[in-house]
């Protein structure tokens, strides 16, 4: 399934090292890549495989799941194929940087800053990277598994004492 | 005796203080501030269902002209400043109304962004509970208020430099 997608056949031929996984769940396919290739990877679908819309960066927490605990994720979307395509990549937690996309994707600037606010992904190359979302002074990146549900300052709630 | 000590405890002073507690009681205005869901509940209280104009209130634009907030909604840690930016700017005296599950205690909102009940940050006259509480609340909520503004002692003579203010304490 995934094998005939036309993204993914492009990107083995051309990215054959840097793929680490291509996964196809309900017709919606994912492809892992490594982190090092990922600006060549996006701008690769945009350039030549007319992936022009970036619908979302987000990021997953693997906290004590995964040896690499962050994975970037990409949302693309072909507007003249009607196509879309989820592009990841794994960011570990002692060197959690990656490069950004937003010279590819102009969007990509505040939905990188969200990702830095709340999981404290840096990333190299970006315009502006500052707090979106929480205030300039805010401690700590809240959507991290590690971070206090109640907040740093607050005893966490132990369920109901009656 | 009246006229040595104009504000003194006699006859005059009660009736003043009738007059104007009254006087604010049928004309609060409060401040045209949502913050959530409680807003457009406090919205369908201003409209002609329920029309709060009828006992004098009269949604404001300014905090100038404001005497009352409703705090409607879920206060996040962001939304706090301006908040207290708004009632600082409100002239006294001023009263404040939490509106909702979340303004009084934070809610269902247990979380780091949340302020855990406006009464962490202003001094809060009323709470009304519910999730959002339903026009006819709010309305029972700002009638305590009235209730409990008709109670206040000597706040125009305080105004004005003689004596100090007695606000009632709660209903």
């Amino acid at each position: 399934m995934a094998e005939n997608n036309r993204a993914v056949v492009k990107l083995k031929e051309k990215f054959a090292s840097s793929i680490i996984e291509v996964v196809s769940f309900r017709d919606e396919v994912t492809v892992t890549v490594k982190k090092q290739d990922i600006l060549n990877v996006l701008s690769f679908l945009k350039q030549s495989l007319q992936y022009n819309l970036l619908t979302d960066v987000t990021a997953v927490d693997y906290l004590g799941k995964k040896e690499e605990r962050f994975m970037m994720v990409y949302q693309l979307y072909s507007i003249p194929n009607k196509d879309k395509l989820r592009v990841k990549a794994p960011v570990s937690e002692g060197e959690c940087r990656i490069q950004s996309a937003s010279q590819v994707w102009e969007t990509a600037n505040w939905l990188e800053r969200e990702v830095y606010d709340l999981f404290g992904i840096t990333f190299e190359n970006h315009p502006d990277l500052r707090r979106i979302l929480m205030t300039p002074e805010w401690e700590g990146h809240p959507l991290r598994k590690d971070y206090p549900l109640q907040g740093p300052d607050r005893e966490p709630y132990k369920g109901r004492l009656s | 005796m009246g006229v040595e000590n104009p504000l003194g405890d006699n006859v005059i002073t009660t009736s003043l203080d009738a007059l104007v507690n009254w006087s604010r009681k049928s004309s609060i205005w409060p401040m045209t501030f949502g913050l959530a869901c409680c807003a457009i509940e406090m919205m369908a209280t201003g409209a002609s269902h329920n029309d709060l104009d009828r006992f004098g209130i009269i949604f404001r634009a300014s905090p100038r002209q404001s005497d009352c907030i409703i705090i409607a909604g879920t206060v996040t840690k962001k939304m706090l400043p301006v908040i207290k930016t708004v009632y600082e700017q409100m002239p006294e005296p001023k009263w404040v109304i939490a509106m909702g599950a979340c303004a009084c205690s934070g809610g269902v909102f247990d979380t780091y962004s949340v302020v855990q009940g406006i009464d962490e940050a202003l001094p809060v006259d009323v709470y009304i509970p519910g999730c959002p509480p339903r026009p006819e609340a709010l309305l029972y909520g700002l009638m305590k208020l009235q209730d409990k503004i008709m109670k206040d002692k000597n706040s125009f003579g305080n105004a004005i430099g003689l004596g100090s203010r007695i606000e009632a304490a709660a209903a």
